[in-house]
């Protein structure tokens, strides 16, 4: 994949998550509409099916429920959040984790900004925001919508702990993701995977509150031989599983997009740089420092990273578990893959 | 349906050449911007190389040798570049590049000026700004390259030829000369 596919893949991964995003809110909304208010959607029975708090007992009073509030105020929700993500995506994330703007009368933030306009220059675009994170341990993630409105924040320990060239090494890493559209697609994610858990949990709160108090009209139903349809039951279920597992799966999408990046990423910042081993020695200064980067916490903000802020030694191992939950591939074989860039080996990974 | 079949095949033929045609103005204007953001950088490394030279010259007085040439290279410089000769250009840029190399490996030895808060950002200023030069080159040199293939590819170079206003772009290169004079810095610049 070069950067042209890769622009092309984030641009259509972002739509794709966007409108994925709002046919989950649309879900629950319906799901809410039928299961929960009681409301009727014709070919499907789903008498006797959910947690009916309104429900009436009469089956002929089908318009007693006519307007779907459920749907119509979730998509509501869900337009708004995505509205947000695209506009306030990137200041949330690096409201997140406490970054300021760089100050140029510092003179290891004024290095910062000048190595960004160097990148800037390298690739041919306009110059991103520099942001610094109050933390010791080094880090740095790219944030915005395109490379128009973009944002390159880098810890104080890495600035205090790479040299000139390794410090380009890594912002030309982030440019790059900046370049490809990864930081879009990166944004949007992050925005949406807090707004997916917080709702999940609402959901989940719900349903069992209205699973107790609806327990005794379901039996009702059942004595009056009304079971509900099986096609309603297995949606129901899903419904269910949906709302609760949404922050897992939105999770494991992320860590997935995101591990996927990183090669590219280090590939085309060498690129740019042209100096492969500098950004190789600065990942194993990164590396060495174990410890988490404690100011980035949120986990809509650990993806985007150069490395993982978590600290875990997840992203070192190989297999199925790392393969699932690591949002980095094995910092080693990034290493090794720069190097073998440094010494003009052909290499594919 | 014969004359039916010429029509198609020359509508055909002139969308084919109006899009090479239109797709190589794009290029060349890149190429012309991309030649501007290197002209930007150069004239903000003349102007900061005066202010250098200022602040170090009463610490470094036994070395105006080095400071002379640095001032010498930075003049012929600006008046190659004033020609716009990409090639002489990229030869006397080169050398000023050198010249104000050897002056911060000589600044290393002077403690007073590592410590000296003006100097250290100007010397950032100036490692920024050379920075800058050498990546504005690079991307020119790309986009220039991929300008110069589109123009030169079968079939695109009969379009260029019959219209005639496209020309190759000119590479910045070191200069051939540049090694031996690292090598014998004694060289008399006094042209």
């Amino acid at each position: 994949m070069n950067i042209y596919e890769a622009e092309a893949s984030n641009k259509r991964w972002t739509v794709a998550i966007m409108a994925a995003f709002l046919a989950f809110f649309l879900f629950l909304g319906l799901g809410f509409d039928v299961f929960v208010m009681g409301m009727r959607i014709p070919g499907l029975d789903t008498e006797g099916v959910g947690l009916s708090l309104y429900r009436s007992s009469n089956p002929d009073e089908a318009s007693s429920y006519p307007i779907p509030y459920g749907t119509i105020v979730s998509l509501m929700i869900a337009g708004g959040l995505l509205l947000n993500s695209i506009y306030n995506g990137a200041a949330m994330a690096l409201a997140s984790c406490g970054a300021r703007k760089a100050d140029p009368s510092n003179p290891a933030e004024k290095q910062l900004l000048d190595v960004v306009d160097e990148m800037a220059i390298a690739a041919g675009l306009p110059a991103p925001q520099a942001y610094v994170i109050p933390d010791d341990d080094p880090n740095a993630f790219a944030t915005g919508f395109g490379p128009r409105n973009a944002y390159i924040a880098a810890t104080r320990g890495l600035l205090a702990q790479l040299n000139r060239e390794e410090l380009q090494g890594v912002i030309a890493h982030e440019m790059s993701h900046v370049r490809n559209y990864d930081v879009r697609l990166m944004t949007v994610i992050a925005a949406l995977l807090g707004a997916i858990s917080l709702v999940s949990d609402f959901t989940s709160r719900s349903a069992r509150f209205g699973g107790r108090v609806s327990s005794g009209s379901r039996s009702s139903g059942r004595s009056e031989g009304k079971g509900g349809g099986g096609l309603a039951v297995i949606i129901f279920i899903i419904w269910i599983i949906c709302a609760i597992l949404a922050p897992f799966i939105s999770r494991i999408l992320a860590m997935a997009v995101s591990r996927h990046r990183e090669y590219l990423a280090d590939a085309s910042g060498a690129e740019l740089t042209r100096n492969p081993q500098a950004l190789a020695s600065a990942l194993e200064k990164i590396r060495a420092a174990v410890a988490p980067t404690r100011a980035i916490s949120s986990d809509g903000v650990a993806h985007m990273c150069i490395d993982d802020p978590r600290g875990t030694a997840l992203n070192e191992r190989h297999g199925f578990f790392a393969d699932l939950f690591a949002t980095h591939p094995p910092m080693q074989k990034r290493i090794l893959a720069l190097k073998l860039m440094a010494y003009n080996k052909p290499v594919n990974i | 349906m014969i004359i039916a079949g010429i029509i198609a095949a020359v509508v055909i033929l002139a969308i084919w050449v109006i899009s090479v045609y239109n797709s190589l103005v794009g290029l060349r204007n890149q190429v012309a911007n991309g030649f501007r953001q290197i002209d930007v950088q150069l004239k903000r490394r003349y102007d900061l190389i005066p202010n250098l030279i200022n602040s170090v010259k009463g610490e470094m007085k036994f070395e105006s040798q080095t400071l002379e040439r640095v001032i010498q290279a930075r003049s012929m410089a600006v008046s190659a570049n004033a020609t716009g000769n990409v090639a002489d250009m990229s030869k006397k840029e080169g050398e000023l590049s050198m010249a104000l190399g050897r002056l911060f490996a000589l600044s290393e030895n002077y403690p007073n000026l590592k410590a000296n808060d003006s100097v250290k950002s100007l010397m950032e200023e100036l490692t920024s700004t050379e920075n800058k030069i050498s990546f504005a080159r690079q991307f020119y040199n790309d986009i220039a390259t991929g300008y110069n293939i589109k123009q030169q590819v079968f079939p695109n170079n009969f379009i260029v030829s019959m219209f005639g206003s496209f020309k190759t772009a000119d590479l910045f290169e070191i200069p051939q000369d540049a090694k031996q004079e690292r090598e014998a810095p004694k060289v008399d610049l006094g042209v």
